[in-house]
């Protein structure tokens, strides 16, 4: 190719055949040619095509066998907005929501503690954090269903006492359980998010005159947001899952309306496949709300910042 | 008059390192002070005092006619709770080297901040306090800007609104040109100038010493925690009586 171009210009072969013998300048490809005008033929990324092909054929292959096992989707259908299973969902999603807001604030509390600089509430909230996330999540569960054990009576003794058993419904122990154990966790996220924000932005609040409470809530916590929403948003699509485990405690959420039906007609993998619908179809949802709410957050702070917040005012 | 700062030899230390070693001064109001002296020399420290973002180890201060930080019952000094220290630092407005604006506000919310969240002022009046002062440090166009879309030194005039917006009796300005391009200096310093014109009683940390010779009332050149002289610009500046001082000076001038 070289050779045949390089007779086309005299002039240049000289050149040329200098260029040619030198690798770094590359021969004739442009150095003492005009190829401005060249038309660019992007590389062909064969990959993408194999790739393609391969998982096509994989999931048809898993959506054949499926089609083709012994699943009958008719029965799906037909339990999908059965009444009971219904109400699971409404339980799952209030569960979910119930846990976490006494999650986050559990966890902004203990942050907030294992933050300060008292000797005493730091430890307990360490300590909290230490109990609860060293034991599984299914075990509070039980330990808290079956609090009756070990105290038959709640109260004040002498002013108001109520057996245990009265109290400790499958919807408080849950809440119990799956809240306060989230706390720890959301505590430890809560914390990395304060101690992002910049340490001058405690001493400009103090410095117009903020206590260190509603400098918390006015200034660091909004900026600490930005690094707190997505990881809670996380453990929020978690909650949802988590609180199957309630079933185990009687609590009526879907997997355990699922089992109920199923205990009954023994279809089996066709209800679990209408919990999972409903499971895939809430997280769809919260996802989409998350990316609303990080936006929100990410206000004021790098490529976000170009984005007005509607109705700021001027 | 009363001084509105007395300093009677307060001391501060970082772990082991004695950052103040006691400094004796009184301050009048309207008084332009500008402290100078080289890096870790103490000046911020003495500063971060006057307004209790540092604790002092020894020694009293008084500010605008009250002791710093402790109430005196007989011969005892009881320290005061978080909210009366909160309510103390409302005497002074301070400008940090870094600006620490609020940068989830923007710059009309970081100057109404204070006014309606310390001082319980109305909304709306607090707007327009703080659109009257941004329109004098220039920036009424910028009101509804996230510090992030300012430079640096329109984000350094918005701190000084913000501060000015409390109404303190004493201005307190912590290296304020130190953290801007040079050609943003001159506008964050002519803001300081009208200040000062004002009336406004302004304690100065700065390296800027053309602004000190022009600006101040009396200059401080503090060296390895200690206050080494103290006097007029053209005294301090212009005919220093200790080495250190003019080695500073024609370290500075280069």
């Amino acid at each position: 190719m070289n050779v045949q171009r390089a007779s086309q210009d005299d002039e240049d072969t000289v050149m040329a055949s200098v260029l040619s013998e030198n690798p770094v300048l590359g021969g004739r490809d442009g150095f003492t040619e005009d190829i401005s005008e060249f038309e660019h033929v992007r590389r062909k990324h064969v990959g993408r095509y194999v790739s393609a092909a391969l998982i096509v054929a994989l999931v048809s292959w898993v959506v054949m066998a499926f089609a083709h096992g012994r699943i009958e989707w008719a029965v799906v259908g037909q339990y999908l907005a059965v009444r009971s299973i219904v109400v699971g969902l409404g339980n799952t999603v209030l569960m979910t929501a119930l846990a976490m807001l006494l999650g986050v604030s559990i966890g902004v509390t203990v942050a907030v503690m294992r933050l300060s600089a008292n000797p005493v509430i730091n430890c307990a909230a360490a300590g909290y954090v230490w109990f609860f996330r060293g034991t599984p999540v299914l075990l509070q569960l039980l330990l808290w269903f079956n609090l009756a054990l070990v105290f038959p009576s709640l109260g004040i003794p002498g002013l108001v006492e109520v057996p245990t058993v009265e109290v400790m419904t499958p919807f408080l122990a849950s809440l119990l359980g799956l809240g306060i154990n989230q706390g720890a966790y959301t505590s430890e996220v809560v914390r990395a998010g304060l101690l992002s924000v910049d340490q001058g932005q405690y001493e400009a609040a103090k410095a117009i005159g903020m206590p260190n409470l509603q400098a918390l809530r006015r200034i660091i916590l909004p900026q600490a947001m930005r690094v707190i929403v997505p990881p809670i948003g996380n453990e929020l699509i978690g909650m949802v899952k988590l609180t199957s485990l309630a079933s185990v405690i009687q609590f009526p959420e879907i997997v355990y309306s699922a089992e109920n039906i199923y205990y009954a007609n023994n279809r089996v993998i066709e209800l679990l496949i209408v919990a999972g619908i409903w499971y895939v179809v809430v997280v769809t949802v919260l996802s989409t709300l998350q990316g609303r709410v990080e936006r929100y957050f990410a206000r004021g702070a790098g490529a976000f910042g170009a984005t007005r917040r509607a109705g700021a005012s001027t | 008059m009363t001084p509105i700062v007395k300093s009677v030899a307060p001391r501060k230390s970082f772990g082991g390192f004695e950052a103040l070693k006691g400094i004796d001064l009184e301050i009048d109001r309207g008084e332009v002070l500008c402290i100078v002296g080289p890096s870790g020399s103490g000046k911020s420290t003495f500063l971060r005092c006057i307004n209790q973002l540092e604790v002092i180890d020894g020694g009293a201060l008084w500010v605008n006619g009250e002791l710093v930080g402790y109430r005196r019952t007989g011969r005892k000094l009881f320290e005061l709770s978080e909210r009366e220290i909160a309510r103390q630092r409302l005497a002074t407005g301070m400008v940090f080297q870094r600006f620490n604006l609020f940068p989830h506000k923007t710059a009309l919310e970081n100057v109404i901040e204070g006014p309606v969240q310390v001082l319980k002022m109305e909304r709306r009046q607090a707007e327009l306090a703080a659109k009257e002062l941004l329109a004098r440090v220039g920036l009424a166009h910028k009101c509804g800007a996230y510090p992030i879309e300012l430079s640096g030194g329109q984000q350094q005039r918005v701190a000084i609104a913000r501060a000015l917006a409390m109404k303190p009796a004493l201005m307190l300005f912590d290296e304020p040109t130190s953290a801007l391009d040079p050609e943003l200096v001159g506008e964050v310093l002519s803001v300081m100038r009208d200040l000062a014109r004002s009336g406004m009683t302004m304690i100065v940390v700065t390296h800027e010493l053309g602004f000190a010779r022009e600006v101040a009332n009396r200059v401080l050149f503090m060296d390895q925690g200690l206050a080494v002289e103290a006097g007029s610009p053209e005294q301090v500046l212009g005919r220093p009586t200790q080495a250190r001082t003019r080695d500073f000076i024609s370290a500075v001038l280069g």
